[in-house]
């Protein structure tokens, strides 16, 4: 069902100890400028915190950006988490840096699509509204 | 279910569907009936209909103010001591949307985040979304669903700056203004009206000197009647908090329970309750009317019955407009 007022809810989270957001706000900003509708949370959540807010903010897409190293466990957890709380329909999107092999790797497991520190802006917007498009209405 | 790799499409629940859930507390039946009255999805009205006839029960708490004043942060304290006496709380924060682009970037939560993850308490964000000042009805009906949903408090947190966000901060039984030192927001409030409205005044960051400035000046004014024309016998009390020392969240949450009684007590609730009722009634009247003649403009294509006899001025454009509103009753 579409009412004309529909809007992608996006929720950006930083999880993990690395200190700084200036990428994920960079992100926010161009994903508002496009038009969506985007929940920050800071820096350092867990995953447990990130599925909560994302079931409450009922978001179309949690993007998710963290150190390398704990990739391989985070979002494996984090996707588990989702289908525990029923809301395996909320995609999820990865960014960091990421190897090639890694990143196929959380493909297969359910990640969405993997974004890399270089990925252009409107690349990002695109992938998103395809992702959600993809997915239909709700 | 059909599963193209990390995109999952599910028909979920209707509106309607949801509300057993919704009853039982549900978060995810919550979130999703939510994004329903956001969109306007046009089913839910009849879901609504169903919670709104044993609905009631929550206490609705608005808070204003303007910019970075400190609401986000006092939300958490308030969330933190109402948890500590037992109560549940659900918290609607509202940003507002872009104008440009229509998108929004909601930032209340980073305030927030030591509150994920008790079940107690349930966050929301929200955009004004601007078009068709539909905000308010977005906020009472997300009021019903937080209701229905079984929360003791219901916290609607909203940027002191325009109608819209004002009218949202006044649907509540008790409307906390919050002022802070230093964000020369004293005349910004005044300016907006926003002080007027307040049953309760909170100058927040109270840990810092010029707070002090700010209380005087606040005290003054209520002094100076600021509210002189309300016809109560409630004294409006100006609290000071500080969100890094605890100070005055206490006095705040006592203050909150007092205005109840107070309230309940005068009879003052019937007629809040009714004032309520009435904004909410006549906003969705002219919402609805909008509905409607959205309809028909797309029924009669672009071009409005009329219209050119007006451009010729050999007709005028009131006896049009009454015509246009009789054609779609
Ligand atoms: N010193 C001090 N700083 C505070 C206090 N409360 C909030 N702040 C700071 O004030 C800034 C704004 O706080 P928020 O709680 O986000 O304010 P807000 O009114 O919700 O802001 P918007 O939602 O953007 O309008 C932050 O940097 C806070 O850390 C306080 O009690 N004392
Ligand atoms: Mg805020």
């Amino acid at each position: 069902m579409t009412t004309g007022n529909e809007r992608i809810r996006v929720l950006l989270a930083k999880v993990g100890l690395d200190g700084h957001d200036r990428g994920v706000k960079v992100v926010a900003r161009c994903l508002r400028d496009a038009g969506m509708e985007v929940v920050y949370t800071g820096l350092h959540r867990t995953p447990e915190e990130v599925v909560t807010t994302a079931v409450q903010e009922d978001v179309d897409v949690l993007g998710i950006s963290l150190l390398s190293g704990t990739h391989m466990s985070a979002f494996p957890n984090i996707l588990k988490l989702l289908e525990n709380e029923g809301a395996d329909d909320i995609i999820v999107v990865g960014g960091g840096v990421i190897s090639e092999q890694d990143s196929q790797a959380l493909k297969e497991q359910g990640v969405a699509a993997i974004l890399s520190q270089d990925t252009p802006p409107e690349q990002i917007v695109d992938t998103i509204r395809q992702l959600v498009e993809r997915r239909g209405p709700r | 279910m059909t599963v193209t790799k990390g995109v999952r499409s599910r028909k979920s629940l209707s509106s309607l569907e949801l509300i057993p859930a919704v009853r039982d507390g549900s978060t995810r039946a919550m979130a999703r009936l939510i994004s329903r009255i956001e969109s306007g999805d046009p089913e839910r009205r009849e879901a609504l209909t169903e919670l709104y006839r044993q609905g009631g029960k929550a206490r609705v708490v608005g808070l204003t103010g303007v910019p970075g004043c400190g609401k986000s942060t006092l939300v958490r304290e308030y969330a933190k001591a109402h948890r500590a006496r037992g109560q549940t709380i659900a918290v609607l924060a509202i940003d507002p949307s872009s104008p440009f682009s229509g998108g929004a970037i909601l930032g209340d939560r980073i305030r927030m985040t030591e509150l994920t993850g008790d079940p107690g308490i349930f966050i929301r964000s929200m955009a004004s979304r601007g078009a068709l000042g539909g905000l308010a009805r977005a906020a009472l009906e997300t009021v019903d669903v937080l209701d229905a949903g079984g929360f003791d408090t219901i916290l609607l947190e909203t940027v002191g700056v325009g109608q819209d966000e004002v009218d949202v901060a006044q649907v509540a039984h008790t409307t906390i203004v919050v002022s802070a030192p230093g964000l020369g927001d004293d005349i910004q409030a005044i300016k907006a009206g926003v002080l007027e409205i307040a049953d309760l005044h909170v100058v927040s960051k109270c840990d810092k000197q010029e707070a002090s400035r700010t209380l005087t000046e606040l005290r003054q004014m209520l002094h100076l009647g600021l509210n002189a024309g309300a016809q109560t016998a409630w004294k409006i009390p100006v609290i000071a908090s500080s969100a890094e020392t605890g100070e005055g969240i206490e006095k705040l949450l006592n203050a909150v329970d007092q205005h109840w009684r107070h309230l309940h007590d005068s009879g003052e609730l019937a007629d809040r309750r009714r004032m309520i009722v009435e904004r909410r009634v006549i906003k969705l009247a002219e919402e609805l009317v909008r509905d409607r003649f959205a309809e028909h403009r797309r029924q009669v294509g672009p071009h409005l019955v009329g219209l050119e006899q007006v451009v010729a001025r050999e007709r005028d454009p009131y006896t049009v407009a009454i015509e246009l509103l009789n054609a779609f009753k």
